[in-house]
């Protein structure tokens, strides 16, 4: 939170080469082949393809839950393609923020403790955590409903939590996996427009959907087709 | 906690493991400690050496149909004080049940032939008046002392010193009374614990004059003719190391004069040091108890663990994703066991304090509902006081913190060991 500000076109993000290989019933499958390309600050890309084209294997390598067969990911200024488990935890937890297209909150614990999940794998433990929370929460337009479940909230609401959790570690880069998926139109407007203030301000902004209306809301789209990039498009 | 009443059974089997293991635990030390005590009243320096009756075959063997004799003799007593040189003192004694009266009271006693030693040696004192005296075994004369019970039951208004008490024909004067006192170990081959409240004391010169040696009983319609010098001599020796060596050099010396073996010789020390194995023995049956019924709740927290650890799959995808590393959800999920079974020790703790109100509520509400059930118990439980011990509440504790660390770490293993990825999708 006290990193100085990166200039606007710089990297901050960028895989290298990379390849993913799955052992699927006897064969190889090659589900990334060859894949380089650079996040720069302050973006906003949405990347499309059908099923089966490899976004979601990409954004499970730039979300550092899984690591490339061949290739280099450098993120945050270090190649991350090759650390250990334990690293890689550290590494998600410091510079990325996640949002779901489930919205992925943990049922038992309110809107202000969800939002603070990632600060408690923080190393070492920043202060002023529940106030931090609090102004996410406000920002994400939650605030009286700070000791709500998630079972009480509409898919909306839950997601604005979501990405008030994506926030509260400062990351280099946002994640979204479909993050209209579950949406109704208008609540799918409402979050898009929220994700489109976030890039507004500055953050930088990696999105997969299937959509092309909501893909038309982003800077930047790359198209994925067996692997490989068969389009990359400034809006 | 997501299941309240889930987790409440699982605390409930710890809890039932680490209460099991403080109330045995107070039991067995109870119970150990009576025994104890009961031994120590016997004296760690005595050898007692019992007349004990022959087998219905061995009296058929050894005599006549109408009488027979056995037991230790008058002999056999001065034998031990001649060819002991440990043996500092010995006391003969004699005894038989015999109805004592006075006035309108009445009771069964035992009466018990004695020497002035006997007092002493036994570690009765006298309440009140004096012990028979070596004077009165001398001029063989009619006294008396009472222990304490029979002294309440005979004189419950009359203070019972100076007074006569008729036994059969012949009456003595009481000179003294003993102070209650606790039964005191079985010995002689015998299981029933050693009774004093029902004892009547006379020197035993006098005994032999107004008793005599035989005694005539009617058993299944027939007399039954006994003839039994001494039933008891009970030798002290001077040092605690003679004690074994002497009690061999009894049992040779008995050996050689007794055809039969219508004796045994009792060493307190001996079944003090039985009773010290005996303990050993109930606390390591203990110790196996307790590592069931708490391996049995580990295995139920584990059971419960488990089934949290599936049911929150995709809790721990998220909080992988969000940057918890394996060994952090190891922490949480160890945590969580070792709260639900410390929670389980704390209060099976709490509980077993309660072990000796419930045992004297127990005690009381038996005696009070069926009183017949009640009276035919052995004074060994009747009287069982439960003595905690703080080695096995301190044990049951971090037993039960154990038990959740061994068995949370596979759960909590099986949970930091997913793939975030499949965790993540998972329903």
């Amino acid at each position: 939170m006290n990193e100085p500000a990166l200039p606007e076109s710089a990297v901050v993000a960028s895989v290298r080469n990379v390849t993913k290989v799955y052992r699927l019933g006897g064969h190889d499958v090659r589900a990334l082949d060859g894949l380089s390309i650079d996040f720069r600050q302050g973006d906003f890309v949405a990347i499309m393809g059908s099923s089966g084209s490899g976004k979601s294997t990409l954004l499970n390598l730039l979300g550092c839950l899984d690591r490339p067969t061949t290739g280099q990911y450098f993120l945050g200024g270090h190649d991350v393609a090759a650390l250990d488990d334990e690293s890689l935890s550290r590494v998600r937890g410091r510079y990325l923020g996640f949002v779901f297209q489930s919205y992925n909150l943990i049922q038992q614990l309110s809107v202000v403790e969800n939002i603070a999940v990632p600060l408690a794998y923080q190393r070492p433990q920043p202060p002023g955590g529940h106030e931090l929370c609090l102004r996410l929460a406000t920002l994400v337009g939650l605030a009286g409903r700070l000791d709500h479940r998630p079972s009480q909230l509409s898919g909306g609401q839950q997601q604005r939590v979501a990405i008030a959790r994506a926030l509260v570690n400062n990351p280099h880069v946002i994640l979204a996996d479909e993050p209209t998926g579950n949406l109704d139109t208008a609540t799918s407007e409402e979050i898009m427009g929220l994700l489109d203030a976030l890039n507004a301000a500055g953050r930088t902004i990696v999105m997969v959907t299937h959509e092309s209306d909501i893909a038309a809301r982003a800077k930047r789209v790359i198209s994925l087709r067996d692997g490989r990039i068969a389009s990359d498009v400034k809006n | 906690m997501l299941h309240k009443l889930r987790s409440a059974l699982a605390v409930l089997g710890i809890l039932i493991g680490v209460t099991a293991v403080i109330w045995l635990v107070a039991m067995g030390e109870g119970v150990s400690f009576q025994a104890q005590q009961q031994i120590k009243d016997l004296g760690a320096t005595s050898i007692i050496v019992r007349t004990i009756k022959p087998t219905e075959e061995a009296n058929r063997e050894a005599g006549g149909r109408t009488g027979i004799a056995y037991g230790l003799l008058r002999e056999d007593y001065d034998r031990i004080l001649t060819n002991v040189p440990a043996i500092r003192r010995a006391v003969p004694i004699r005894e038989i049940s015999r109805e004592v009266r006075h006035g309108e009271f009445s009771l069964d006693a035992q009466l018990i032939g004695c020497s002035s030693d006997y007092f002493e040696i036994n570690r009765l004192p006298i309440a009140r008046g004096r012990a028979i005296s070596d004077a009165n075994l001398k001029n063989i004369d009619n006294v008396a002392v009472l222990a304490h019970e029979v002294a309440v039951r005979l004189f419950p208004i009359d203070d019972p010193l100076g007074r006569t008490i008729q036994i059969g024909t012949d009456f003595y004067v009481v000179v003294g009374v003993a102070v209650q006192r606790t039964s005191a170990a079985a010995i002689g081959g015998s299981f029933a614990a050693r009774q004093y409240d029902r004892d009547v004391y006379i020197p035993l010169s006098t005994f032999r004059a107004r008793i005599g040696d035989q005694v005539i009983t009617i058993r299944g319609g027939a007399f039954q003719n006994e003839t039994v010098e001494l039933d008891q001599v009970t030798a002290v020796v001077g040092d605690i190391a003679a004690v074994d060596s002497s009690a061999e050099i009894i049992r040779e010396l008995l050996g050689r004069y007794h055809k039969q073996t219508d004796y045994a010789v009792v060493v307190p020390k001996e079944l003090l040091e039985q009773a010290e194995a005996m303990r050993l023995m109930f606390s390591v049956l203990l110790l196996l108890i307790a590592g069931i019924s708490l391996l049995v709740g580990g295995i139920g927290i584990m059971n419960i663990m488990l089934a949290t650890v599936t049911e929150r799959t995709r809790e721990i995808g998220i909080r992988r994703a969000l940057g918890a590393t394996k060994g952090e959800i190891v922490q949480q999920f160890l945590w969580e066991t070792v709260v639900l079974s410390g929670t389980g020790g704390l209060l099976g703790v709490g509980i077993g304090f309660l072990c000796g109100p419930t045992v004297r509520v127990v005690r009381m509400g038996l005696a009070r509902l069926l009183p017949e059930v009640w009276t035919n118990l052995p004074p060994a439980i009747r009287d069982l006081e439960p003595r905690l011990a703080t080695w096995s509440i301190i044990a049951a504790f971090w037993i039960s913190v154990v038990v959740g660390i061994v068995f949370g770490i596979y759960p909590a293993r099986r949970a930091a060991n997913m793939d975030p990825i499949e965790a993540l999708r998972h329903e």
